[in-house]
């Protein structure tokens, strides 16, 4: 059934559709409208689940751990200082390897308050071992969300899936929406081998030495590794059932392209427009969304990246004394197999808008400079 | 309080990592004995998560889950929540803190858990110090008592926390509080805890000879004289926080005596000793009194 939602409500019904038994969320904005909906559908009986109101994010992720340490599906979402407040639990949901999926609404850290959108919550946690992905259309929020539990269940690892706050979040959409008789063939009940149960009782996350440690990490990287098949084969898998499939990343009119934009979340439905509109006037640009963060499918973006002479990165984030940190990434990607010039641009931090016009800016810039000065380029800073 | 039988049922096995006389052990190892095999328990960081043994052993034969210091009431829900949904309502969920996970960093999320009234037995062993780390103050820590972050010169001035008034003021189902010395006091409690549906809150008196700079051989007997010296009342608050019931049927002991045996206390001087006696009285007077004002509240009593 096809109906015009908001971003926010697309995580709900993907929740509601993936038969979660247990939520557990405390409230920020602009992510708010998640739970709410959820608390109504958990209300008048449209999902079946426990909804723990806790007091805090990091007391909504430990909840989720227990739930899902206890063998039930777990879902919380956050934003921003929320995120933050939770990065504890979110090492524990993976040291413990359970299969937690969290939406993050991009939001701008304080100070100075803001509410309006950047990747930097998210991208500061990065490294706890979180697979990361980065959505672009309310269809795709809401179908990434049983996606990301089959993800996570297969591999034992948690996963977050990523919107940006307002042009997302608050954004109205014609959705697909999908119903829990629909995701049963592709989403199969939650069963896991280890659990915490009576009769089979053993200790969980107990001191481990410096002789277990590093084999238990060695397997939480393999699993990441892996992970780069298994979203390929249940993205396939989802196809099959919905008709929609989004893959690792997501390449446009790149074939002949002799500069490429490469763009995360909402930029790059805005970037597409752009290209087009270029592509009109003769110039060879193509666009490379990047979905899929962690793990980082290198392979896939060498492949779009490395026929290209340029490469031009938009970061609406900044890694502080380093860069642009999708930038640091590709550059990482490309690294001793191409010599192509990789620029990093740096926009839309807070908020602010990236209209066509920017990332016009940001193109020409790109083909206009044989050889940049500097490989960060703050767009639109006001002197 | 009559003798009873002590149940032979063990869940604890020997081989654990505690130090001799270490009151924390003798706590779990009696409210296993009444909480049977259908139980899980949710430790955060505490001496206990040593206790446990190191990985891939554990002392006690039930699902343990480890988890962060702060989070020890709310994984009790969760897990609960998890249980439940997936269809085990007899499982009991126990969290098992310290002090410090109980008193300090984990109160918020205890006090998000009693709010809820969510269904776990919270088991707070107090030996009133950060123990695992090294004897460092809590906010349980007694006044006057030394720790390696109060020490002689600067030992602490401060009066422990009220951890009991503050659970009451969450009018959970049920509260009390136990000591080692008295485990048939003690199993008894969790024994009603676990018929209760709610957040229940046990906090047991465990005394950590190695903390207090005591013979481990005194693990008992202070834990014994605590309660009869008033230092630490047992009782037990239920109705939803509105009947309070004290127990008094034993020979009043000296606080200084209690005290003089731990090395925690050895700096104190006479008058410090006479205030601290003083305080303690006047604690007990305001506790029985508090006990006979709910009584006399018409409609409360039984």
């Amino acid at each position: 059934m096809k109906k015009v939602i908001m971003g926010n409500h697309s995580v709900s019904h993907g929740v509601m559709a993936s038969e979660v038994k247990v939520i557990s969320a405390y409230p920020i904005t602009p992510q708010t409208h998640i739970v709410e909906l959820l608390s109504e559908m958990c209300g008048n009986g449209d999902i079946d689940a426990k909804f723990i109101k806790v007091e805090s994010e990091h007391s909504a992720m430990a909840a989720c751990v227990g739930a899902s340490a206890a063998g039930s599906r777990a879902f919380t979402a956050t934003s921003s200082q929320g995120l933050l407040l939770m990065h504890e639990m979110l090492h524990w949901a993976v040291g413990a390897r359970l299969p937690i999926v969290l939406a993050n609404v991009n939001r701008a850290v304080g100070p100075p308050w803001s509410i309006w959108t950047d990747q930097n919550d998210s991208l500061s946690q990065r490294d706890v071992g979180w697979l990361q992905i980065y959505c672009e259309s309310n269809q795709e929020t809401q179908d990434t969300i049983p996606q990301a539990f089959k993800i996570a269940e297969e591999l034992q690892m948690p996963v977050m899936i990523v919107l940006d706050a307002f042009f997302l979040s608050h954004t109205y959409e014609i959705v697909d929406i999908i119903t829990k008789e629909e995701v049963r063939k592709f989403l199969p009940e939650y069963k896991p081998e280890i659990k915490i149960d009576t009769k089979d009782p053993h200790s969980f996350g107990n001191l481990g030495g410096p002789d277990v440690y590093m084999e238990l990490r060695y397997m939480i990287q393999e699993a990441m590794e892996k992970g780069i098949d298994v979203i390929k084969r249940v993205d396939k898998e989802f196809e099959e059932v919905f008709g929609r499939g989004y893959g690792l990343i997501q390449p446009y009119r790149c074939d002949d392209a002799e500069t490429i934009l490469v763009t995360s979340g909402t930029v790059s439905s805005t970037t597409r427009a752009v290209i087009d509109q270029m592509r009109d006037e003769g110039i060879k640009i193509g666009s490379l969304k990047i979905r899929v963060f962690r793990p980082f499918p290198f392979e896939e973006v060498f492949e779009v990246l490395s026929k290209a002479k340029k490469v031009a990165v938009i970061d609406r984030n900044i890694s502080f004394g380093n860069g642009g940190i999708f930038y640091q990434e590709i550059k990482s990607a490309l690294y001793g197999r191409t010599d192509i010039p990789i620029v990093g641009y740096i926009a839309g931090l807070g908020g602010r808008d990236i209209t066509p016009s920017v990332i016009r800016e940001i193109a020409d810039k790109a083909i206009g400079d044989d050889k940049p000065e500097r490989y960060i380029n703050w767009i639109g800073v006001k002197k | 309080m009559k003798p009873a039988v002590m149940p032979l049922e063990e869940l604890m096995g020997s081989g654990h990592l505690a130090c001799q006389g270490c009151g924390a052990t003798q706590a779990m190892r009696f409210a296993l004995k009444v909480l049977g095999p259908e139980t899980a328990l949710v430790i955060p960081a505490c001496c206990w998560a040593v206790i446990d043994g190191t990985f891939p052993h554990s002392a006690v034969n039930l699902p343990i889950y480890h988890t962060a210091f702060e989070t020890a009431a709310v994984v009790a829900s969760g897990l609960k929540a998890g249980l439940e949904m997936r269809g085990d309502t007899e499982t009991t969920v126990m969290a098992w803190a310290g002090d410090g996970g109980t008193f300090d960093i984990g109160l918020q999320a205890l006090s998000g858990a009693a709010e809820r009234n969510d269904d776990i037995i919270y088991v707070c062993y107090d030996n009133e110090a950060y123990m695992n780390t090294g004897i460092q103050r809590s906010s349980s820590t007694p006044v006057g008592a030394w720790t390696t972050t109060t020490p002689v010169t600067n030992y602490k001035r401060e009066p422990k926390k009220n951890m009991i008034d503050i659970m009451a003021a969450h009018s959970i189902p049920y509260i009390a509080t136990a000591s080692t010395a008295y485990p048939h006091d003690f199993m008894a409690k969790v024994k009603k805890a676990k018929s209760i549906r709610g957040t229940k809150y046990i906090q047991i008196f465990a005394p950590c000879p190695t903390g207090w700079k005591m013979a481990p051989e005194l693990s008992v007997k202070s834990a014994r004289d605590a309660v009869t010296s008033k230092v630490y009342p047992l009782l037990e608050i239920t109705e939803h926080g509105q009947k309070l019931k004290v127990w008094k049927d034993f020979e009043p002991t000296s606080v200084r005596d209690y005290m003089k045996v731990q090395g925690r206390f050895r700096h104190l001087k006479d008058e410090e000793f006479d205030q601290i006696e003083k305080d303690v009285e006047m604690k007990w007077q305001r506790l029985v009194a508090k006990e006979k004002m709910l009584a006399s509240i018409p409609g409360l009593i039984e």
